[in-house]
Parts: C-alpha cells; structure tokens; sequence
C-alpha cells in the first residue's frame, strides 16, 4: 500500500518506529500532564504557601520534593512553575509560527520587493541573540505572562519566516506548478494543492525545536528576574531564588533543573522523530 | 569597455551588492532598535532631572537632547540619532553620568575575550566529540556523543553557572569571580581564573551545536566518491581523514562557530551576570533595570554591529578555504 | 598453464543489514596482459564485483563468501596493509563520475603526488613523473593544470586526470568502471582510444565494465555477461558476438543499432525489466524474460558450463556451433 509521504498523518506511524520520537513525546506528555494538574489547582499544596517552620526540609513524604527557604513545597512550585513556562513557551511559539508561516508563504509565493522586504526583516530580527533581543523587549513591554510570550513570539517569528518560505520557493519552480498556473488555476487552489502540503512537514519539526528554544529562553528570563514576578513560581526564578541556599538544600536547585532539562530534551527528540517521520528521503539523525 | 559598462560593472559586483546589502541591514536593524526600544526622550531627561542621582552636567545633558532630538517628529528623531550615534555620540548613562561610548569601550574587551574563550572550547570540545561519534555511526560511542550533545543544548547555561557557583564557592570556598575583575594585562593568572568557569559554561553550550554540524558534515563526506578514489589510491586512512574528509567538511564548521562566536557576544549575558563579569551584556542589564534607554539602545546597535561584522569575516574565511566559491 | 593475475571464485555480495543477495557466485579469471569486460544492465552486480576486488563496495554492503585471489593473496581476507600497498599501485581503479570523483578542495598536482607518496618516497623526479603522466593522456599546458582545482576542468579533461592517476605506477590491473558513461560521445571515443593504447604500450591486464555492448567489441579479448548477479554467458568476444548462446546475451546484441542494417527497423528490446538479484530463488534469473523458458527454469538454477572460450548458464542454450 502506497503512502504519500507528504502526509503528516500518514506519516504517524513512521514516527513510532524512531525512539528518541516515542521517548520525546513521552517526556513531553508527563510534562503536559503535570501542568494540567498545576493549572486545575491539583496540587499536594499552594505553590505560594509559606510554612516556615518547614522550611529547607529535604524531601519527604509530605513535601515530595522538599522545601524551600519559605517553608514553601518545591513540588508544586516545580509543577506550577513547568506550567508557567509551557504556557509562556506555547503562546509565544503559536503567534510567531502562526505571523511566520503567514509572511513566509506570502513572501515566498509573491516574491519580487514583498520577499525582499520579508527577508531584509527577518534579516534584521536574526542579527540579534535571542535572549538580548527578548530582555529588550520585554524591559519595554512589562512583566506579564503575555509580555514575555510576546517578545518570544517576535525573536522567533523569522525562523518560521524561513522555513515556510523555503518549499514555496522550492515548489513555485517546479514545472507542474508552473502549468498549473498557465492553465489558469487559481492561486488559493495552488496554494493549498501543491504548496501546503510541502510547508508543513517543516513547520511542525519547527514547531518542536522552537518550542524548546522558547522554554529556555523564558527561564533565562525569569532567572533574571524579568519575567514571572515572586512570590509566583516559574523554573528560572526558582533557580535564582535557590542559588544562595543550594549548599544546605541542593534539592531546591535540583528539581527545578531537572524540569527545564526534561522538558527541552523531550522537544528536541520529538523534533528528530518528527524529522524522521515526515521527511520523504527519511534520514535518520 | 564604455564608460556605462565599467561602472555597471563595479556597482553590480559581488563585493559592492554585498556591502551595500550590509549597509541595508544596518540601518534595518537601527529602525528596529529604535522602534522596539520606544524611546520617548521627553521622559528619560525629565526623568533624570527628577531623579537624585542624576549627575549630568549642563553639557551632557545637551549632548543627550542632541541625541534623543526632543521635540521633533519621530522620523526626524530617528535621523538625528543615527547622526549622533555615527558621529560618536551614543548617549550617557544618567545614573553613572559616563557616556555609553566610553562605558562600552570598557566593557566590549571583556565580552570579546569571554566570547573568544568560549568559542574556542565550544569548537574544541565539538569538533572532538563530533568525529568521535561519525567514526562509528549507530555505535555507543556515537550514542553518548549524541547524549552529551543533547544535555548541553537541554541544560540551561544559568543552571550549570549556578550549580557551579554553589559548589565552588559555597562548598570549596573557591570563586576567582568574588574578587573584583581584573583586565588580563594586569594579572593574567587571575584573569584567567575568572574566566575559566563562564568560559566553560559557554563553551558547553558552543559544544553541543558545533559537534552535531561536525558528525553530519563528517557522515556525508565520508560517503563521497573522492574519499574513495582516495582510499583506491591506497593512501592510508589518517592521510584520508585529514586532507579528504576533514578539509571538506570544514565549510559548515567554520560557518557554525561564526554563527556561535557572534551569539555568545550577546547571548553571555546571563552568564556575565553570574559571575560578575563587567562585559557588555552586564551593562545592558544594568540599563534595563535602571531604565536608561539610551544606553540599551547604543549597546543593542554594536552588537548587531558586530554580528555582523562577524558574519562577513566567516564569509571571507570561506573564500580561502574552498576554491570553488569565486572571489 | 600459466597462473591468472587475478582469480575470482564463487563470489558472493550483500547488503550487511537484512541480507540480501546482491551478487551470486560470480566466478572468472584474468590472465596477465588480458583485457576482459564485464557487460550488464544497472543492477546486474557489475559495478559490486569490480569495487569488491579492491575492498571499496560502500557501507551497508560486503563481500559475503567466496574469494577473489591476486597473485597468491586473497583479497577478501587479506590485511588491510596489505590492501593499502596493492591499492593504486598493483590494482588501480577508474571511476564512473569524474564529477564527483576528485577532491575538490585539493589541487591535481598534489593528488597525483598522492599515489606516488602513498607507496614510494616522493622525490624531485615525482613531479616530473606525474607532468609527463598528465601529458601521455592528453592533457594541454600540464604546469598549469598541476596548479589548477578540480572545477576548472570538464568532464572529459577529468577523467583524463584519473586515468594518469590510475597508471602513474603501472600497475599490473586497471579495473575501469564505466568510465565513459557520463561522457558524451566524442570525448568518449578519445577516452577509449586513449586506454587501449596506454595498455597495449604497458601489456596490462584490464576489467572493463560497462553497459554498453557497443563500447566493449574492439576493447577487450573476452567477455563476461551478467545479470541480476549471476554470469549468464562468458566468452571471447568474437564467439559471444557471433555466437551467443544465452538468451539474454542474444537480446542484447539485438538491440544494437547498427549502421548497415538499412532497413529502418524497430529496434527490438528485451521485453520486461531487470530482476532484482534477491528475488531470485532456486530458478533462472532470466526466465520471466525469456522467450525459451519453460518449466525446468522456474524450478532450478542453471550452472555456468563451459570452457574459457565459451561459457553459458543456461537450460536451453542457443545452438549454433
């Protein structure tokens, strides 16, 4: 039975086949998991409740994770904090990939002063690191969850840029598109017929290491004390608020850490096994 | 040759598109700097009239009026502080009352220096473990080459300083980076010291992209037709390794550690911050939380600056190596 | 009886992984001084066998039993020292690329030093050596072309530049595969002429692979047929053109265009397409091909019978002689 490999949803069960794909998405879906039950509030305890008559505990069975020099649970600051992080990391990646694929179509497919606008653009948002460009932002923008996500989304929206305009260019040059054309086909319908198919297998790849990117990038952030405010819990904050006591409670560094860490490399192996899902001449790493 | 035709020649060579494309850019990235950074110059003088540690002199503050051109349309704002910053003029930092040029020709050294440390580590460390890994693809070596790829890149940079910091200095009660920071003319042993963990951070981050080009540059090399003729030649395998294999895969290496080489010039912030290094990222910092626009707006434009510049010298670099690429 | 120069028997090639057979039990001599060539169509197994003598197939595929003998050593199972010093020196090869065959990055001169430093010590008569090498194929303003990159050169000048690689030690075996093909036909011609005249002046022995019959008859002295990885048919070339007696062999040489034949005809082809040399069970390669197969070729494998005049494997030979 032929498949055609362009098909993201055929390419399904190539991605069981890659296991650093099934052991990125599980990781990734523990994550997910743990933030949904930190956004319904299912948590052992408040994130934000102090108890310091608790405080610097190792952990234990009432504090899974220890506590920290508040007294407060690690465990679901950890978890609150992984939830903070995705929501940031997933709406800032959404705007620039939604804005990104967008302009790289357009740009790709109309070309000529609008693609070299485009590109001059993204040229100009690339010259920047990432983090000094976001710390520009949001020290303009404000503290906010959606601030942060906000000057995300604009660091990496020429990435998307990029990648989607790549196939279009591609495909706008092959000769069925170009009789498609002189027969007279509408665009939309080239558009959807011939280019998308070709632009998403990309994007969604994309999407992943993106994601990873964002995550990191906010903890750095919020390490630095320019994202989520205390008393509220992100990772990067928690890092930076441990850092004077990790001597005498290493697991206060620890856990958080360990979440960044989990989290990024479930998305980048995600990303290879999307890769290696949907790429038709299927390299594998 | 007419005349028309000698100068459509000059002005369409590569080197002329080239610098002129640079030049486009540059000034892309001055109207992004100044856009994104809203700087509402009205505020930030009256601000520092306000404020009590404000300790500019008449003069400075008419430089900065300058600068900032008060009072005229946002275009013309824009103009009048391209043609300040061109002309030297980048504005002063109100709370020290130094001009940023001057701050910066302070602290641009110590970002370089870090960057060049971390670089060479980073390319060091990747290149090893990057042909280490494609000599045996699939194999275990090659999947801890992978492993160690992966944490670098998954680790945050902030995380390994911290945790560096900790147990250096918390627990050994050994941090060079305690004591003031000292240039590397003045004691380079302790210079050295100080910038032997932060490079070290970034250097692990440099490592992880640097082996990944380096193992995929290696693998498709090694499957090309002229490393066979080669080894049909009954050349031996080291011989092929370094003059076919190696030489060839070089153009994507060189391109990727000029790529991490202008990033870590910015991207050290957070790490200049850990271990109180007074480079450029520290000083950005700074201005953004004491809210002083100009100094975040001259030091954003030199880092695109020299981003750039980067990019262009990697450019040249490949010209020398590959002799396909037409000068 | 003379001993051959090289002796290949019962050669067979794989994938590493999954195994399947890509060449089977391939077995033919090459006398010193004998120029053979191996004919087949893409998947026949020719290009294997010939990279397999010097230990080059590509990774994922190896030489999975039988043995390939060269003056007394088994190359299959030999050090890979050894390999090195037989390499380009003994047994050289020529590519079918030239486009992709060179360093690019490297200059021709110091390539062509390269043989001559892998196996002798270089001296200031090497460049000398590799000039007049350079000149003997044909090659215009050779000081230059010592300085010059790969990418300066066409196609044609290229391979010009492999074949001086190739026979700057003089060695005893040329193995060339399908050197020609991927050159148009006047350069062709050059080339060809070019070979035969290098080995006639040295007495070399030659493995010529190609695909094309055309190209073979006043090249070599005998031939090898093969197809999905077997021989099929083996011979001089003047009995296997006059003669031939496998099925296969005969379509081939039918579908030859040929000036004489003025009758405007339709050239006939060999209905079908090439099998894949794994698919192929205990039965004739050939048979779903072929207009005389009958039963006995779908139930066993034929055996190459015969002499080194003449040898098919075949159930039903066709007469003649």
């Amino acid at each position: 039975m032929k498949r055609d490999p362009l098909k993201p949803k055929g390419g399904f069960h190539y991605y069981l086949q890659s296991t650093s794909g099934v052991v990125g998405a599980v990781l990734l879906l523990f994550m997910v998991i743990v933030s949904i039950c930190a956004v319904f509030g299912w948590l052992p305890h408040d994130p934000l409740e102090q108890n310091v008559l608790s405080a610097m505990k190792g952990p234990n069975s009432h504090y899974w994770f220890g506590t920290d020099e508040f007294g407060r649970d690690v465990f679901s600051r950890t978890l609150d904090g992984m939830r903070r992080s995705l929501t940031v990391s997933i709406s800032a990646v959404s705007i620039a990939a939604f804005f990104g694929v967008i302009l790289g179509i357009l740009s790709g497919y109309l070309g000529r002063w609008f693609d070299q606008l485009i590109v001059r653009l993204s040229d100009v948002i690339f010259a920047f690191p990432a983090i000094l460009l976001a710390l520009a932002i949001v020290s303009t923008l404000g503290n906010s969850w959606f601030d942060t996500a906000l000057a995300i989304a604009v660091v990496y929206t020429p990435i998307f840029i990029r990648v989607a305009r790549g196939p279009v260019l591609t495909v706008k040059e092959m000769d069925y598109v170009k009789v498609t054309r002189i027969l007279g086909f509408s665009s939309p319908r080239i558009l959807r017929k011939h280019i998308l198919p070709n632009v998403t297998a990309p994007i969604v790849v994309q999407i992943a290491l993106s994601l990873s990117w964002a995550i990191l990038t906010e903890s750095g952030l919020s390490f630095l004390g320019l994202g989520t405010q205390p008393p509220n819990a992100s990772l990067g904050l928690m890092v930076a608020e441990a850092q004077p006591i990790a001597v005498f409670a290493w697991w206060a560094l620890f856990f958080p850490s360990a979440f960044i860490t989990i989290v990024v490399v479930g998305l980048n192996l995600v990303g290879d096994g999307l890769r290696d899902a949907l790429d038709p001449a299927r390299r594998s790493s | 040759m007419s005349f028309r035709e000698r100068t459509s020649r000059i002005l369409l060579s590569a080197p002329v598109l080239r610098l002129s494309s640079i030049i486009t850019t540059l000034f892309g990235i001055s109207i992004f700097v100044f856009l994104v950074l809203r700087v509402i110059p009205g505020d930030s003088i009256v601000g520092a009239f306000g404020i009590e540690t404000g300790v500019l002199t008449p003069d400075q503050i008419a430089e900065l009026k300058v600068y900032y051109g008060i009072d005229k349309s946002l275009p013309m704002q824009y103009l009048s502080w391209i043609q300040s910053f061109l002309s030297g003029n980048m504005g002063y930092s109100y709370s020290t009352g130094i001009s940023v040029a001057s701050l910066t020709a302070k602290s641009l050294p110590v970002t370089i220096e870090l960057a060049l440390i971390g670089t060479i580590l980073g390319v060091v460390m990747g290149i090893a473990i990057g042909t280490f890994s494609a000599r045996k693809p699939g194999s275990i070596r090659d999947f801890g080459g992978q492993l160690f790829g992966l944490l670098a890149l998954a680790v945050p940079g902030f995380v390994l300083s911290t945790a560096i910091v900790t147990v250096m200095a918390n627990k050994f009660h050994y941090f060079p980076n305690g004591y003031e920071f000292v240039r590397p003319w003045e004691d380079p042993w302790m210079n050295f010291q100080q910038m032997m963990f932060p490079g070290l951070v970034l250097g692990i981050a440099v490592a992880a992209p640097v082996m990944r080009t380096t193992r995929s540059a290696l693998l498709e090399t090694i499957d090309k037709d002229f490393v066979r003729t080669a080894i049909g030649k009954g050349v031996n395998s080291r011989k092929v390794q370094s003059r076919h294999i190696l030489r060839n895969s070089l153009i994507p290496i060189v391109t990727m550690t000029g790529i991490q080489f202008g990033y870590l010039l910015g991207g050290a912030v957070i790490v200049e911050n850990i271990f109180s290094l007074p480079g450029m990222g520290r000083q950005v910092l700074y201005a953004i939380n004491k809210r002083e626009y100009a100094t975040v707006q001259s030091s954003v434009m030199i880092f695109a600056i020299l981003f750039i510049t980067i990019n262009v010298i990697t450019d040249l670099i490949y010209r020398k190596i590959d002799p396909r690429i037409k000068k | 009886m003379t001993q051959p120069l090289l002796s290949v028997t019962e050669l067979g090639i794989s994938t590493v992984q999954d195994p399947r057979t890509l060449v089977n039990r391939v077995s033919f001599e090459i006398m010193a001084g004998e120029a053979v060539g191996v004919v087949g169509e893409s998947g026949s197994g020719k290009t294997l066998t010939a990279l397999s003598i010097l230990g080059l197939l590509p990774r994922g595929v190896a030489v999975a039993n039988g043995s390939i003998n060269f003056e007394g050593n088994d190359l299959t199972n030999t050090s890979l020292e050894n390999m090195q010093k037989i390499r380009g020196s003994e047994i050289s090869m020529v590519y079918q690329d030239p486009m992709t065959a060179l360093n690019p990055v490297m200059k021709l001169g110091r390539q062509l030093l390269e043989v001559i430093e892998a196996h002798e010590k270089l001296d200031a008569s090497s460049v000398a050596r590799v000039e007049v090498a350079l000149r003997d194929v044909g090659i215009p303003q050779v000081e230059r072309a010592m300085e010059s990159y790969p990418h300066e050169f066409s196609g044609g000048m290229r391979q010009r530049v492999m074949i001086a690689m190739a026979l700057l030690l003089s060695p005893k075996l040329l193995v060339a595969d399908e050197p020609t093909t991927a050159l148009d036909v006047t350069i062709q011609q050059q080339i060809l002429a070019l070979v035969s005249e290098e080995r006639r002046k040295r007495g070399m022995s030659m493995l010529w692979i190609t695909h094309d019959l055309g190209v073979v008859a006043n090249l070599v002295d005998r031939l090898i047929v093969m197809y999905a990885g077997n021989i099929v048919e083996a011979g001089t070339v003047e009995e296997i053109f006059n003669n031939p007696q496998h099925p296969y062999t005969h379509g081939l040489l039918s579908s030859l265009p040929s000036r004489s034949d003025k009758s405007r005809k339709r050239l006939t082809s060999i209905p079908g397409v090439p099998q894949k040399p794994w698919l192929v069970g205990n039965t004739c390669a050939f048979a779903p091909r072929c207009f005389k197969a009958s039963e006995i070729c779908t139930s066993a494998s034929p055996k190459l019978v015969g002499t080194l005049e003449k040898s098919v494997s075949c159930f039903h030979p066709m007469g003649g002689n």
